[in-house]
């Protein structure tokens, strides 16, 4: 065989093969296609994209599949783009749906080492879920917080930090999107969401102490007694007691502050209020600026970001 | 050659210095806290009630369910409370609270030491008394013992397995147990034999107890089917799977358990609580503790009620050293530190440790070096490594399909790790949370 020929043989047999394999494909595309609803791609495209997961679905896709597929998007709520964003998708799917309160993490503990002795040592992994399986923790009391950081490290927004002085979580508002990964992350079940509220105001039962009165206040300086005394000052209702610890209802409070005061532990937190006139009846609201200086009981959660530092890098 | 399991092992320093102390009675309590789960399963629930007035004997807790064991007063006087109280688990748990008055027992309890023979009762009998007598397994894990004695449809089993291994470092409880109750543990042996229609047993004993292997080869001839085999010292031989492996040289296949090669396996102390349950009508009301430690005064073996707070172990044993840096519930492996020494003594306490400051603490955590020898000292051939990075990154899935749940939770791994990494942390967690995930995927 001479050269040209077997230049064109091959040319022959790869453009022959070429063709059949197109062939081939073609129609393995026409037998299997896969019609996608073009809208998923759409949403998808509204989303943030952080697929955090705090929607309940597997990422930002799984979503926009979710929402797409459904007749009522009531259900649905991205805690990361908010209302506005839900709005947006729903102009986009041409539906309705309902607005949300908008949620934020709070940390249900105020067990610094000021209020609560350290007695125990602990050495070993840096694991709050290993170290709830181990023991009650390195205090006596054996529902609060173990301060090894776990939440710090699921949070996918920054808005969760150790306070070094403290040894407590705090959240940062504005960065917190109510993703609630920080509470999967927590074993003893100490942060929660709550409404955001207005003006950013809320009040809550800063323990989950379940111990009796006596136990827990020996354990902690500021652990809710389950004394009552809150549930009954109560004017709305809002407070339940179960368990020898009190729970304030978001939806019931109307922030009127009469179990802050009530409280003979500080257990219970006001957060984001003005700070209170002396002996005034009436807390005055309307005009009162905004300061820092009323936190005095806010560990636990505030706007400040200077606590950057996390303890548990190491 | 000594037989032992092929796989794996470690063998640390034994440390039995209380191995020579004669097994003494602890003088009873001024009170008892006996916490109603102190055994595997559902926890037990109280049956009396604040101000009842109970005998040594009496039962305070009934069995919660098919998997519990009843729980009966280690004392006589009047209950004081039923509260939460910190237990060796480190949380509070539900107990029953007796304060002391006298030593009253009940009257069908036989307290007279003779040792009786008889083994003219059917397997019901036996098997009814081993429940009534709340006896579950002394080894550590507390697994109740009729449920372990009752072999399900469709298994048969041809071989009962005593062990007798005592392979933690540091406890003698066992060995003294042997070389003091001899008679019993035959009786028990034979006994639990009878309840389950075998007719062969062999005692485990590791070669560093001579003066057991001894004493018992040689009683052995009195009873029936009773075998003596000495092992090789290696840990963890008194897991269940290395001991079979290492004396009859089955293996437990993965995910099953003795039953699927034809044996059931109990720890000598239950073959004691066994004699004692079914001829003498005791309850398991007290056991054997082994209280020691390098910088302990006395390192003794007591016979404690059960309820009693590990404070009066200690002082039994010359007190709490003043350089002790944990102090340990179980073995120096497998044992859990506890987080207040007023943590009362239950069923599956075998001794309690006194660790020094210097030997207390974990070591520097470094990196991984991929030396492997975890992997190498692994009795059940896992590779502690990977099954660590997969629990840490919370693949549950992944970890269920590398058999994490084939870990019998030893700690050869973590000892042996030269980077000191704390594998079985991870492990142990990963593990609860895919027990977890398989329960909840059978409901």
């Amino acid at each position: 065989m001479d050269d040209l020929t077997i230049v064109l043989l091959t040319l022959a047999t790869l453009s022959g093969l070429g063709i059949i394999l197109a062939l081939i494909l073609y129609f393995v595309a026409q037998k299997f296609n896969v019609v996608e609803d073009p809208r998923i791609d759409e949403v998808e495209e509204l989303l943030p994209g952080a697929n955090c997961g705090g929607c309940g679905y597997p990422g930002c896709r799984g979503f926009a599949e979710a929402c797409v597929t459904t007749d009522n998007l009531d259900a649905f709520y991205c805690p990361v783009g908010g209302n506005d964003l839900m709005k947006t998708v729903a102009n986009a799917l041409g539906a309705e749906v309902s607005e949300k309160d908008p949620q934020v993490a709070v940390v249900k503990c105020q067990g610094s080492p000021e209020h609560r002795k350290e007695i125990r040592e602990y050495d070993g992994p840096q694991s709050c879920a290993i170290a709830h399986s181990l023991f009650g923790g390195t205090t006596n009391c054996a529902n609060g917080c173990l301060g090894l950081g776990e939440c710090v490290e699921v949070c996918t927004f920054d808005a969760i930090h150790m306070n070094p002085e403290t040894n407590l979580p705090e959240v940062v508002e504005d960065a917190c999107t109510a993703c609630g990964a920080c509470i999967d992350a927590c074993p003893r079940d100490i942060i929660e969401l709550r409404n955001v509220g207005k003006k950013s105001r809320r009040i809550y039962v800063s323990c989950i102490n379940t111990d009796k009165g006596a136990p827990a206040k020996k354990a902690c300086d500021v652990a809710c007694i389950g004394c009552g005394k809150c549930v009954k000052i109560c004017p709305f209702d809002a407070i339940t007691l179960e368990n020898n610890l009190a729970y304030i209802d978001y939806e019931k409070c109307k922030l009127c502050r009469k179990c802050v005061t009530e409280c003979p532990t500080n257990a219970i937190v006001e957060l984001n209020f003005p700070p209170r006139k002396p002996k005034a009846e009436k807390p005055a609201e309307k005009k009162a600026p905004k300061t820092e200086d009323n936190a005095k009981k806010v560990i636990a959660a505030d706007k400040t970001e200077e606590s950057k530092p996390n303890t548990n890098q190491e | 050659m000594l037989k032992t399991f092929p796989k794996g092992g470690v063998h640390p320093a034994e440390n039995k210095m209380a191995a020579t102390a004669e097994i003494q009675s602890l003088p009873l309590p001024k009170q008892v806290v006996i916490p109603l789960a102190q055994h595997i399963g559902a926890p037990a629930q109280a049956v009396v009630k604040r101000g009842d007035v109970v005998k040594t004997g009496t039962l305070i807790a009934k069995a919660g369910g098919f998997v519990s064991a009843n729980i009966h007063s280690s004392v006589s006087g009047k209950v004081k409370k039923i509260d939460n109280v910190l237990d060796s688990s480190g949380y509070k748990k539900p107990s029953v609270i007796i304060d002391v008055d006298g030593d009253e027992w009940e009257e069908n309890i036989d307290r007279d030491p003779a040792v009786i023979k008889d083994l003219s009762k059917t397997p019901e009998e036996i098997k009814q008394k081993i429940m009534d007598g709340g006896i579950v397994g002394l080894g550590g894990a507390t697994f109740p013992t009729h449920v372990k004695l009752s072999v399900p449809e469709g298994k048969t089993i041809d071989h009962i397995v005593i062990n007798a291994v005592e392979c933690e470092p540091y406890l003698t409880a066992d060995h003294r147990v042997m070389l003091e109750k001899a008679h019993e543990i035959m009786i028990g042996t034979s006994l639990i034999m009878k309840a389950t229609a075998v007719n062969k047993a062999i005692i485990g004993i590791e070669n560093n107890k001579p003066d057991a292997i001894e004493l018992l080869s040689k009683i052995a001839k009195e009873y029936q089917g009773i075998e003596i085999v000495a092992l090789k010292v290696q840990y963890p031989q008194g897991g269940e799977k290395q001991l079979i492996k290492a004396v009859l040289d089955r293996e437990v296949p993965s995910g099953g358990l003795p039953l699927d090669v034809g044996c059931v396996v109990q720890n000598v102390g239950t073959a004691i609580a066994v004699y004692e349950a079914v001829q003498k009508n005791k309850p398991l009301i007290e056991r054997v503790v082994t209280v020691t430690g390098k910088s302990v005064k006395k390192p003794i073996n007591l016979m404690v009620r059960i309820g009693t707070s590990a404070n009066e172990l200690i002082e039994a044993a010359g007190g709490l050293p003043e350089d002790t840096g944990k102090v340990v519930n179980g073995g120096p492996m497998m044992g859990k530190a506890v987080s207040d020494t007023d943590v009362p003594v239950t069923k599956g306490t075998s001794g309690i440790l006194i660790f020094n400051q210097k030997e207390s603490k974990r070591t520097k955590v470094y990196n991984c070096i991929r030396c492997a020898r975890c992997t190498f000292v692994c009795p059940q051939g896992l590779e502690a490594f990977n099954l660590k990075n997969i629990a840490e990154s919370n693949d549950w899935e992944k970890l269920e399909n590398e058999h994490v749940m084939d870990c019998i939770e030893c700690g050869s791994c973590s000892y042996t790790c030269p980077a000191g990494v704390p594998l079985l942390d991870y492990i142990r967690l990963g593990k609860s949370t895919v027990s977890q995930i398989i329960r909840s995927r059978k409901n």
